[in-house]
Parts: structure tokens; sequence; C-alpha cells
């Protein structure tokens, strides 16, 4: 169908095809004949050539999962990550502490204190993973990206608070050329324009 | 009875009870594989190279799995059921000819343990025993389930029973001889003279029975997961069920051995075929089909099974054996 069949919005007029449904049999003799007409017809072994063809095409959509794994988009929400400043390797964190305030969980701790440069950085950044939803305020409220969803789903350990210390989430500072800057809450994946399909409505 | 035969049958017990046994574990496997490619699954694959080894895996499971014995069952029953399944499973096995015989050193082997004259009636009658296993599994677990399975199971084999006595007394008619291998011998004619030819309707008959007192997809209501947990075997674990597991699996094989023996020309050359790989692409055949059936069909209804049984196969089945009657007074 092309899309200008799609853009007709007028009942009625749309090429549609309508489905055959037979008028269910009432007495013994209409159904005794559907028997024999279903009987004679082999319907069954459509199913069965379905199923062969199936077999012998071998399309295979099995995702074998811990060898090979499905990208996930940008927007997923996993384990938190705190970003460093790409040029001095300094944490991100300011310890405005907006991510304790707006958790509505409450699962974010902060100590901060001023250090030596008079800059206020975070001596303590915990999370309760007990107690976190992934509902991502604390990463759209951060003001300087430094708190941002990963990309790390396989969250299964003997205790949740295992993801939960602060030299986990943050960057190693040896690991810092990796770091990928977060593309922000509504980031389109990164084939997003090969999965754009028209929708096939008619208005 | 000298005691080189004796050696011989003692030899031929273990060869077939061990084979069928392994065959019944390595079709499991080829089962899930055939059924996840209709699927478009990949099925079994981590344990050994393609999954092959998951055979094993589950037999350590099964072996080592807590044998236990609900509170309210009925413990000696309980205990005996799934032996009688899979005894009588393997017992059918022992009038049926596997292969044509052969010479090993100058001694002739019959590759079946006893050849009676009424082969084919103890066959379906052993396996009509069988019915007995799920019977008495679910009258003695105690569970509603494992009743409602029970009840259906002797709903389902006795009426299906009917059905394949009928179907293949019209063949037997034909060739005069309960035997399966007099059945056998009057097709050697090459494929012309299979009964199969003569005898369609009995055949489908015979299939369509044979898939009912296996338990197999179309028919499998008796342990229909989705409306009676388990059906008999609900309350059994372990080995236990296993056993249940292995007399299904060698009730499949023994319906794929007397269908090709009966109808499709046994154990004689095919073309270039030798006899005892004509047979076996006979077998595997069939035992492919009942997968294949299992992947593509839904279950019936009981009642739809009930109706299709008494109003539809018996009454076929009936005239089939009037009309071969006729013919044969012709």
């Amino acid at each position: 169908m092309s899309l200008k069949e799609f853009q007709n919005r007028y009942v009625g007029s749309q090429n549609y095809k309508v489905i055959q449904i037979e008028e269910y049999p009432k007495t013994p003799w209409e159904k005794f004949k559907r028997v024999v007409k279903r009987t004679f017809k082999l319907e069954l072994f459509v199913g069965l050539k379905i199923v062969f063809n199936e077999m012998v095409k071998f399309n295979i959509h099995t995702v074998q999962y811990p060898k090979e794994k499905i990208p996930i988009g940008p927007r997923y929400r996993a384990v938190h990550r705190l970003l460093r400043l790409l040029e001095s390797g300094n944490e991100r964190c300011i310890g405005c502490g907006l991510c304790e305030k707006i958790c509505i969980s409450n699962c974010i701790r902060i100590d901060t204190k001023i250090d030596e440069n008079g800059r206020k950085i975070p001596t303590e950044y915990t999370i309760n993973f007990g107690r976190c939803i992934f509902c991502g305020y604390c990463a759209e409220v951060c003001p300087e990206l430094a708190i941002v969803h990963g990309p790390d789903y396989e969250n299964a350990s003997d205790q949740r608070a295992q993801f939960a210390k602060k030299e986990d989430m943050l960057t190693p500072i040896d690991k810092l050329k990796e770091q990928k800057e977060f593309q922000g809450f509504g980031s389109p994946t990164p084939e997003a324009d090969k999965l754009i399909k028209k929708t096939p409505l008619a208005y | 009875m000298s005691g080189a035969y004796v050696i011989e049958t003692i030899l031929k017990i273990l060869i077939v009870l061990g084979l069928f046994s392994a065959l019944a574990g390595f079709a499991t496997y080829v089962e899930r594989k055939v059924l996840a490619f209709m699927q478009r699954r990949l099925g079994p694959m981590h344990v050994g190279p393609y999954g092959i080894l998951q055979v094993v895996a589950d037999g350590i499971k099964l072996f080592t799995k807590e044998d236990f014995i609900p509170q309210g069952a009925v413990k000696p029953i309980f205990k005996i059921a799934p032996v009688i399944t899979a005894a009588t499973a393997f017992m059918a096995m022992a009038a049926i000819p596997m292969f044509p015989e052969f010479t090993i050193n100058g001694y002739t082997v019959k590759p079946i343990i006893s050849d009676i004259n009424v082969g084919l009636l103890y066959v379906v009658g052993v396996m009509a025993i069988g019915m007995y296993g799920p019977l008495l599994a679910g009258m003695a677990s105690g569970n509603k389930w494992s009743l409602l399975g029970a009840a259906r199971t002797v709903v389902q084999l006795l009426s299906f029973e009917v059905v394949t006595g009928l179907s293949i007394l019209a063949p037997v008619m034909l060739v005069g001889s309960l035997s399966l291998i007099d059945i056998n011998n009057y097709q050697s004619g090459g494929v012309s003279h299979w009964l199969i030819w003569t005898q369609p309707v009995a055949f489908i008959l015979f299939l369509i029975s044979g898939y009912a007192e296996t338990n197999r997809t179309p028919f499998d209501i008796l342990e229909h997961e989705a409306e009676i947990v388990s059906g008999y075997a609900t309350e059994y674990s372990g080995m236990r069920w296993g056993m249940f597991f292995i007399g299904e699996y060698a009730n499949m094989f023994t319906i794929s051995f007397l269908a090709s023996i009966i109808f499709l020309g046994g154990f004689n050359d095919l073309w270039f075929i030798p006899g005892a790989i004509a047979i076996l692409i006979k077998v595997f055949f069939f035992i492919f089909l009942f997968l294949w059936t299992r992947a593509a069909w839904p279950h019936v209804r009981p009642d739809q099974l009930m109706w299709l049984c008494w109003k539809v196969l018996m009454p076929i089945a009936v005239i089939n054996v009037v009309i071969t009657g006729i013919v044969l007074m012709i």
C-alpha cells in the first residue's frame, strides 16, 4: 500500500479486505457438512506446512543472552554513575544537594566539605538501591551532569548496597578517556533515523 | 530350551532396554530442538556443543532430585505406578521385530525377543495395560489434578483402544495372521505391496489412535498444563516422574514401529536401501511426525476427543472392517 492510501481518511472508500466469517451451523446436517468439508479440505495440513517451512528457513530470533546482548537506548535508567570533568579529572559533583532534595524515595545521602582550593566536594555519596526506584530525577536535576544513569542493567548480587559505593559509581581516574558523555533525557538512540516508520493509520 | 537361546534372549532384552532408554532420552533432546526450530528458537544450546549433553544434565537432575511422596498419597501404589508405565512400555517391545534377521559368525540372530504367533495382539494388549500406570498414579496421589488426569486417561485410552483394535483388524484380515513377522513378510514384494495402499483408512485411524494412546499433542488432554497442572504426574518428582517420561517415549517408538511394520512394509528392502535402514527411516519419520504435529496443532477438548472417537473414528473403522470383509469374500 502506498502512503497516499493510508492518508485517505474517508471511511468506506479505503481498499480494505473484509474477512468472511461463515454462518455457525444450526442443524445437525449443517454441522455434518462442515465436518466433512473441513476434513477433506485438509485444513490441518496447512499448519504442518507453515511450521515445516519455518524450520527449513531457519530464521532464528534467539538472542543468546550472556554471549550476545541487545544494545540498550541511551534513555535507559540503570545503576547510577558519577562522572568526572574531562580535562582536569576532578569530580563534577559540586555538592549542591539538589539530587538529595529531589529524590522521591529518599535514598540519596551526601556529606560535603570545603576542600583546600575552596571548592565544595562530596565526601560521601551513597544511594540506597534497596529504596531507589530509578525514576531519574536526580540525573535530571543535576546542574553539572555529574550524577547520570549508566547502562549496567545486570544488577544481581548478594547485596544491593554493592552498587551504591561512591568509588564504584565514580569514573576511575585512569579510565577518564573512556568516559562517555551523558546524552541527556529524551535523547534518541544512535540508529533512531533507521528505526522510524510511518504510522500506518488513516489519520 | 538351550543355554544359547537363554543367553541370546537375555542379551536381546538388555539391548532393547538400554537402547530404548537411551533413545527416549535422546528423543527428548531431538524434540526440544525440532520444536524450537519450528518456533524460530534455538532450543538447548549451553550444555555441550549445540546442547547435546542436555540429556545427560537432565538425567543427573532426575537421579539426584529428592524422591518426594506426598503425605496424603497411598504409598505402595504411588511408588509402583511409574514402574507399571515404564515396564509395560518395554514389555510391549518384546514381540516387535525391530530388524531383519542377520548372521554373526554363522549364528542367525532374530532381532525379536519373543516371536509369538499373536504378536500384534500382545503388543496392543500390553500397551493397554500401561493405562494402569497413570490411573493408579492419579488415584494414589491424593491430589485433585492428579485424579482428574487419571479420569481423563482412562476415558481417552479406553475409547481409543477400540479404534486401534478395529483399525488393525482390517490389515490382519488381509494378512490372515497376528504375527508381526507374517505381516511384514506379506508386504515383501516392494512398495506396491504395502498395506497402506489397500488399507489407507485403517492407516489414518491407527495413526490417530496411536497419538491418543501415547498421549501426544492433539490428544494430550491427560497432562494438559493449562487445565490440570500436570495431570496424573503432578505429585511426582525425580526418577519416578522420569519413568513416566521414559514410558511415554518408549510407547512412541512402539507405535512408530507398529505403524511402519503393519502399513509401510516393515523391514523389507526398499529399492536399494537395505531393510534395517529402511525401517529406521520409517520409524524416525513417524517420530518426527509426532514432534511436527506437536509444534503445529493445538489440543482438542475432552468432549471433542470423545466425539471424534465414538461418533467419527469408530463408525469409520467398523465400516472399513465390513468393506474389507466383503471384498475378501468376493
